[in-house]
């Protein structure tokens, strides 16, 4: 059973975009207990649409433990009876930390789309704020798959003495135009919903929750392989029939399990937050300001890393992890490197693997030993 | 310790860069990491391997030679590339061994004398590929798929000019005064040290 807390942030964040937040909130979960020497402490980085609860249930009446559970407890890859596992909500999330939804102070309105454009090192330095706060100088490890993947690599770029292990998992050094075109094309469909009103919908007691429920589709379907959406729906119909004579309209289990995925998740999530967190992915290009050399960015860290890839993602390919290790060999940089075998595509990096458990268990127990 | 790992250490220079291809469950890394304070990578595509790499603490890089070959690495980048019982595995030996070479400054490789009198008899008056305690496979299961000799291998070293700074024969299982006597008949394991 885990609380969520809220921490409160007053050194003022100069953003990348060069707009300042003077203050901000920031939802957390730990989970463990940070030892007498403060050197067991792991951040989790979330993805897209992940937030601060990674594992554990908030009641006894929940139906699900949190995003990463599979991965996060007692004896499990990151073992909460030896780390202490800190977990936040991304600042311009949606839930709980300061994001599009929250009062802006100046005009006592929610922020909309006045919240500021993030990139990911913005949120590294809100961690580093916080890691301040809770009194963590240095992680044993920074954590996170796909876009959680990216702040970990920023945070070893940005802050090398406060790294001890960089987890890079499912991820990439930049998206590829192929990532950058799905995501606009989600952000279109928000953007081009009705009750969006330029991202000032809670100003209109108005929210555009079809436009929210379309982008969660075409993101879905790129988490999954096509092998995966074969064996789990094929062509089975939902309702209607092929016989002949018949004009019912037809409707494929695939075409209702999107739809309620989108439903379910436009429920809860903030259209502002998932058009901000899309636009960090795509913002993100780790060897940018090195003079676009991975080789000469990686050589700004002094941690150890462990990446990891799965064969059937192919939203973020192997190749992508690939190329993040072939620059970390030529930085002579300690790494680690697996390729895990699973038909679940880009999800697989969340559930259950034998040998990925065992690989990042064994890496992790090495952090605990060293 | 593999008898060959006991060997092939004496040309591992202190504090080197090493890259061990195929390198099993660590162990000679882990060795040398220890009593050398090498730095380096191991290349292995086994999972469970891979997984005993990360336990011993050995990067281990996931990538198969024969899928990816050493593309990914610059040349000279190693001081040293090693290659321990696993060129008889590879697709295209000669040109694992070009890369081995382009990657490395020295080379060192260990493989299984086809030629040995064991196999040799095996062949000759049984008339069936060579089953033994050296060689444990059934012809269509065995991951072995370019055995050579150690004549077929000191040829290939000529042919592309590789100079060969230290050769040694080590015997495991028969008589090793023999295997030096007559390497290419008694000879159960070469370790070749090789530079361009």
């Amino acid at each position: 059973m885990v609380t969520p807390r809220t921490a409160l942030l007053q050194q003022p964040l100069t953003l990348a975009s060069g707009r300042v937040l003077d203050s901000y909130e920031l939802k957390y979960e730990t989970y463990g207990e940070l030892n007498a020497e403060g050197n067991n402490a792991v951040l989790i980085c979330h993805a897209l649409s992940g937030d601060h609860h990674a594992a554990g249930l908030h009641c006894a009446t929940d139906r699900k433990p949190g995003w990463w559970d599979h991965y996060i407890g007692p004896s499990k890859a990151i073992d909460t009876n030896r780390f202490f596992v800190v977990c936040l909500n991304n600042l311009g999330g949606c839930n709980g930390s300061t994001g599009p939804r929250s009062i802006e102070p100046e005009t006592g309105k929610p922020w909309g789309s006045r919240f500021p454009t993030l990139r990911v090192r913005d949120w590294v330095h809100s961690q580093a704020h916080f890691a301040d706060q809770l009194g963590i100088r240095q992680w044993a490890a920074v954590v996170g798959g796909s876009l959680g993947g990216m702040q970990a690599m920023r945070w070893a770029l940005e802050y090398p003495d406060r790294v001890r292990h960089c987890i890079v998992i499912a991820s990439a050094m930049k998206l590829s135009a192929q990532n950058i075109a799905f995501n606009e094309t989600a952000r279109q469909s928000i953007m081009s919903d009705p009750n969006f009103f330029d991202g000032n919908y809670l100003d209109h007691n108005s929210y555009p929750k079809s436009g929210l429920a379309v982008a969660r589709m075409i993101g879905h379907i790129t988490y999954l392989s096509d092998y995966v959406m074969g064996q789990k729906f094929g062509r089975e119909l939902r309702s209607g029939s092929f016989a002949q004579g018949l004009d019912d309209l037809v409707e494929f289990q695939v075409e209702s399990y999107l739809r309620y995925q989108g439903d379910k998740f436009s429920e809860k999530f903030d259209a502002n937050t998932y058009i901000l967190m899309t636009r960090a992915l795509d913002y993100f290009d780790l060897a940018r300001e090195y003079n676009n050399d991975p080789v000469e960015a990686f050589g700004h860290a002094k941690c150890g890393f462990y990446v990891a890839s799965f064969n059937t993602d192919w939203r973020f390919p192997m190749q992508r992890s690939r190329e993040i290790v072939d620059a970390l060999i030529a930085a002579d940089k300690p790494v680690t490197y697996t390729e895990i075998d699973s038909p679940f595509g880009h999800d697989a990096f969340l559930l259950p693997n034998a040998h990925y458990e065992q690989a990042f268990s064994q890496y992790m127990a090495r952090i605990v030993t060293e | 310790m593999r008898i060959d790992f006991n060997h092939l250490q004496q040309w591992i220079h202190q504090d080197s860069r090493v890259l061990d291809l195929g390198c099993g469950d660590g162990t000679l890394l882990k060795y040398l990491m220890d009593s050398k304070q090498v730095k380096g990578y191991g290349l292995e595509i086994d999972p469970t391997q891979i997984e005993l790499c990360i336990g011993r603490g050995v990067n281990v890089i996931n990538q198969d030679l024969d899928d990816r070959g050493l593309g990914n690495f610059d040349d000279d980048s190693f001081d040293t590339v090693l290659m321990t019982q696993a060129l008889q595995t590879m697709y295209a030996p000669d040109k694992v061994l070009d890369e081995m070479l382009r990657v490395g400054k020295e080379c060192i490789i260990t493989f299984p004398n086809f030629g040995h009198y064991k196999a040799r008899f095996h062949l000759a008056f049984r008339g069936r590929m060579p089953v033994s305690d050296l060689l444990p496979y059934e012809w269509y299961n065995t991951p072995n798929i370019h055995f050579c000799t150690f004549k077929d291998f000191e040829v290939l070293c000529r042919e592309k000019h590789i100079n060969v700074l230290n050769r040694q024969v080590v015997n495991e299982h028969t008589n090793q005064t023999l295997g030096r006597l007559n390497p290419n008949l008694f000879g159960e394991t070469a370790i070749y040290h090789l530079s361009k």
